[in-house]
């Protein structure tokens, strides 16, 4: 048991760790394209001396994704030995395509992306930069696909206890796949848009002013603003895909301990597994139903239809609060943001100072959103690994505790030295961005309609 | 079909890709000490475009052995858990020190360029020891644990001389001169870890033993370790005239000859490396687990056989592309 759960905390760090990272490169290498693009089409250099703050922000980003995707590949084996045992005829051929159609392409076209500019025509740049884009978000559907199959596991067969796949397509196309896929492309773009905002808002907070400062706001703000709503719709038909094939997790994240009709929705609660019930709580009549249901008096299983086969419900309950609590505050801020940024074309600010300040405040809050969205879902699974199909505890691994006790003390020391050198680096690159260029700026770029 | 075998070459395959791709960039890392300020940024930029790449063989690698072979996985990454841990972070530290000792402020430089140092180093040794540990079957005693220590070294002075060999090839100038002494001070220590290791395997056991000491095979299998001496040679010759070139200013010889070395050590690796392909065959864990009593059952072997031969060649080609579009020495980075 201490080794089990050594395992599986030391496979959380390591997976949170790295989702950090694709989540910022698989949506930054568009934004890269489309820097490049808009440049091409308006010949505005303020789009050159955006691409060249975040290529860098990228090429470090890829950097940390592929080392610690590295050490993601040596885990998958050594924590789940029983894994691969038993459902690996389903996860090694999605794992092996992972690395031989993704992989490969982005490795080796990231380094004529980054440093063959001079060395190859524009034509061969661009088509190596889309390659690299393509190749991150084609990565990303690999590893969903087998994330979303561990979820909803689907074309495949038991025989002597091993899962074999009766129907590719459908396992890749399991019915929770498009949904995740959606949802996590759409965070990705969601964190880069805010990063990139919040970034530049801090350099004209600090009295970096220049067009292109301007020209990055507008690109997070309105980036921001046109995910922000997709993402809430793309949520909410992930729920209601949820409800269908793991309704235990939605009791969990809901806190619904009884089968109720016209459930509320609970805003705030203390979920008590002992007693059974929630302390505190603040609710919205008849609002869960609603949403999950589209009816005032559509019934939702509660948790104790599920007894000994739920997963933990405080996890699950505030994970998901912090989530759409991030969703809503993207919402509110990028929205008013973008209609202030209209209204202002013209004037010498971009932005009231206090709105500048919250998009500080929001630089990254799309790590935090996409971490919890993570957590409730992966732990709502438990206690499951492949739902109804594997159980966690059933595919832990022989390495002895304190072995695991000790890489994990060595991983979560070198993790946080890495998070604070990357966060600090970011914005340095952004404060030196403005020193080198001041001379080169043009004031007049803004108002040049896109 | 024989699918477990064609899985075996190709796992092995990676693994060779690895050793080779990975083991140059690693190898500079390793120089990087020695090399003066204004110099690490050309070495650096000789390996930039290139070792996300090679460390790509490691994930293949590795993921065919935990696809085709998981039961092997298990023993052989179990057994191996502590040096895999270690050689992970010192992958990470210099992965990422790679793209902070360019970022950060001028002052903090030199501290990542320890870390990449550091890292470089950390991983060589630890493959080296993994190497060692391999060879002798995991085997638990004093003299086994001390081999493996003899082998860290070793191999980080193999990948010591394909670094330097490689920036032979990349650089130019003073630069290129350091290179030819690093080579030439790594290949002793290079040559003798293959001597302990072609020792050492026979003695660790006896099957491995016969293979090699019977009377046809003798004979037949002559050719691995000749060509390996042959190869050895010829470093050292090209490497000495290539030092004698560089005294004497003659810059045309220099550059007519500053791929050789890198082709020599390159040899070296691929006939180690079938040498202890032979000795082992057909086990993964030396006299315990055949290659065919841990394969997994052949049908995902099949699904992956197929995206492997389509994706293979595609991979080859934009690989060689990538190599072409880099040709030549090696300039400063930038982007
Ligand atoms: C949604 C996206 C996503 C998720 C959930 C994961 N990864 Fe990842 N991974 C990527 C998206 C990604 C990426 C975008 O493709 C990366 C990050 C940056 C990069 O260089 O590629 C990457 C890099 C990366 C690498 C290095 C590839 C290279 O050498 O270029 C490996 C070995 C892994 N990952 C392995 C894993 C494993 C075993 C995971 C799960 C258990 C995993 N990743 C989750
Ligand atoms: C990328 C973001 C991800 C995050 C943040 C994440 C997070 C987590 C967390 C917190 C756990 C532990 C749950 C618990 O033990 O209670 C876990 C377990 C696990 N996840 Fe994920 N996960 C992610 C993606 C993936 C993907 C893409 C896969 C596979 C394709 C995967 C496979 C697993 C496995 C094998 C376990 C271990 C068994 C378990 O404890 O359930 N995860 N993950
Ligand atoms: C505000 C409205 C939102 C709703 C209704 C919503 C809904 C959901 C639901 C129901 C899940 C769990 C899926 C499962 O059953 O496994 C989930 C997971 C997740 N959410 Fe959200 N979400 C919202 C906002 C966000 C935002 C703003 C982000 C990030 C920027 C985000 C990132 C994620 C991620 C990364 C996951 C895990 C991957 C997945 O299962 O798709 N979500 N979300």
């Amino acid at each position: 048991m201490e080794a089990l759960l050594l395992a599986r905390i030391q496979f959380a760090a390591n997976i949170s760790f790295h989702i950090l990272f694709p989540t910022i490169t698989i949506a930054l290498g568009w934004v890269l394209l489309f820097f490049k693009w808009r440049l091409h089409r308006t010949g505005n250099v303020a789009w050159m001396q955006a691409y060249k703050l975040w290529v860098k922000v990228f090429a470090l980003s890829f950097a940390m994704g592929v080392v610690s995707g590295i050490v993601m590949s040596f885990q998958f084996g050594t924590n789940w030995p029983g894994f691969m045992e038993r459902v690996g005829n389903i996860a090694g051929p999605l794992l092996a395509y992972e690395v031989l159609t993704a992989f490969f392409l982005e490795a080796a076209f990231l380094g004529i992306m980054l440093f063959g500019a001079d060395r190859v025509s524009p034509r061969v740049h661009n088509l190596a930069t889309f390659l690299v884009a393509f190749g991150t978000t084609l990565s990303a559907f690999w590893i969903l696909a087998l994330n979303s199959w561990m979820h909803t596991p689907a074309g495949f067969e038991i025989r002597d206890g091993v899962a074999h796949a009766t129907d590719w397509f459908a396992v890749v196309m399991n019915p929770s796949f498009p949904y995740r896929l959606t949802h996590m492309l759409l965070a990705s773009g969601l964190t880069v848009a805010f990063l990139i905002a919040g970034v530049s808002a801090w350099r004209w907070l600090k009295g970096d002013r220049g067009a292109e400062v301007r020209l990055q706001l507008r690109v997070g703000v309105t980036l921001g603003a046109l995910l922000i709503p997709l993402q809430i719709l793309a949520g909410d038909m992930h729920g209601l895909n949820t409800l269908e094939h793991q309704p235990a997790k939605i009791a969990a994240m809901e806190g619904i301990w009884e089968d109720e009709r016209g459930a509320a929705l609970r805003l705030f609660a203390i979920p008590d597994e002992t007693e059974r019930t929630n302390h505190a709580e603040i609710e919205i009549p008849y609002l869960a139903s609603l949403i999950l249901t589209h009816s005032l008096d559509g019934e939702i299983k509660g948790l104790n239809s599920f007894i000994g086969e739920h997963p933990p419900v405080a996890p699950l309950f505030y994970g998901f609060r912090l989530m759409v609590g991030i969703g809503v505050l993207m919402l509110l801020i990028s929205w008013s943001a973008w209609w202030l940024m209209r209204r202002r074309r013209n004037e010498g600010e971009p932005l009231p100072r206090w709105t500048l300040r919250a998009m500080v405040a929001m630089t990254f809050s799309g790590w935090v959103a996409t971490l919890a969205g993570w957590y409730v879902t992966e732990i709502g699974r438990q206690p499951y690994l492949v739902y109804g199909v594997l159980r966690t505890a059933d595919a832990a691994s022989a390495v002895p505790a304190p072995m695991i006790g000790l890489s994990l003390a060595l991983y979560l020391i070198v993790y946080a030295a890495l998070l604070v050198a990357f966060v600090r680096v970011v914005f340095l690159l952004a404060s030196k961005a403005g020193q080198g260029e001041r001379d080169t700026r043009s004031r007049d770029v803004v108002g040049v309609p896109a | 079909m024989d699918l477990p075998l064609i899985f075996l070459a190709l796992m092995s395959i990676a693994m060779l890709a690895y050793v080779v791709l990975d083991g140059y960039d690693l190898g500079v890392g390793v120089l990087l000490r020695r090399a003066s300020v204004e110099h690490k940024d050309t070495m650096i930029a000789a390996i930039g475009p290139f070792w996300d790449a090679n460390e790509t063989w490691l994930v293949l690698g590795v993921g065919l052995l935990l696809v085709a072979f998981p039961i092997a996985h298990g023993v052989i990454l179990g057994a191996l858990y502590l040096p895999v841990t270690l050689m992970l972070i010192a992958l990470m530290l210099r992965g990422v020190a790679f793209e902070l000792r360019a970022k950060v402020q001028p002052e903090r430089k030199f501290v990542w360029d320890r870390a990449f140092y550091a890292g470089s180093l950390g991983a060589s040794l630890a493959q080296g020891f993994m190497l060692g540990h391999y060879i002798v079957g995991f085997e638990q005693s004093l003299i086994a644990y001390l081999f493996a220590m003899l082998i860290a070294p070793c191999l980080t002075a193999g990948y010591a001389l394909l670094g330097a060999s490689f920036l032979i090839m990349k650089t130019e100038g003073l630069l290129q001169r350091r290179a030819i002494g690093w080579a030439r001070g790594s290949l002793w220590l290079t040559a003798l870890g293959v001597l302990a290791v072609s020792i050492a395997t026979p003695l660790a056991s006896p099957s491995i033993f016969d293979k090699w000491f019977s009377m046809p095979e003798l004979i037949a299998l002559m050719p691995i370790p000749l060509m390996t001496l042959l190869l050895f040679v010829f470093a050292h010759i090209f490497l000495r005239r290539l030092a004698s070139d560089a005294a004497n200013d003659n810059d045309r010889g220099l550059q007519r000859w500053a791929w050789a070395p890198f082709v020599c050590a390159l040899g070296v690796f691929v006939f180690a490396f079938l040498g202890l392909a032979y000795s082992l065959y057909p086990y993964l864990v030396i006299d315990r687990i055949t290659y065919i009593d841990a394969a997994s059952s052949g049908e995902a072997l099949t699904i992956i056989l197929i995206g492997t031969a389509i994706t293979l060649p595609a991979i080859v080609a934009y690989t060689v592309f990538s190599y072409r579009v880099f040709w030549g020495k090696a300039r400063k980075l930038s982007y």
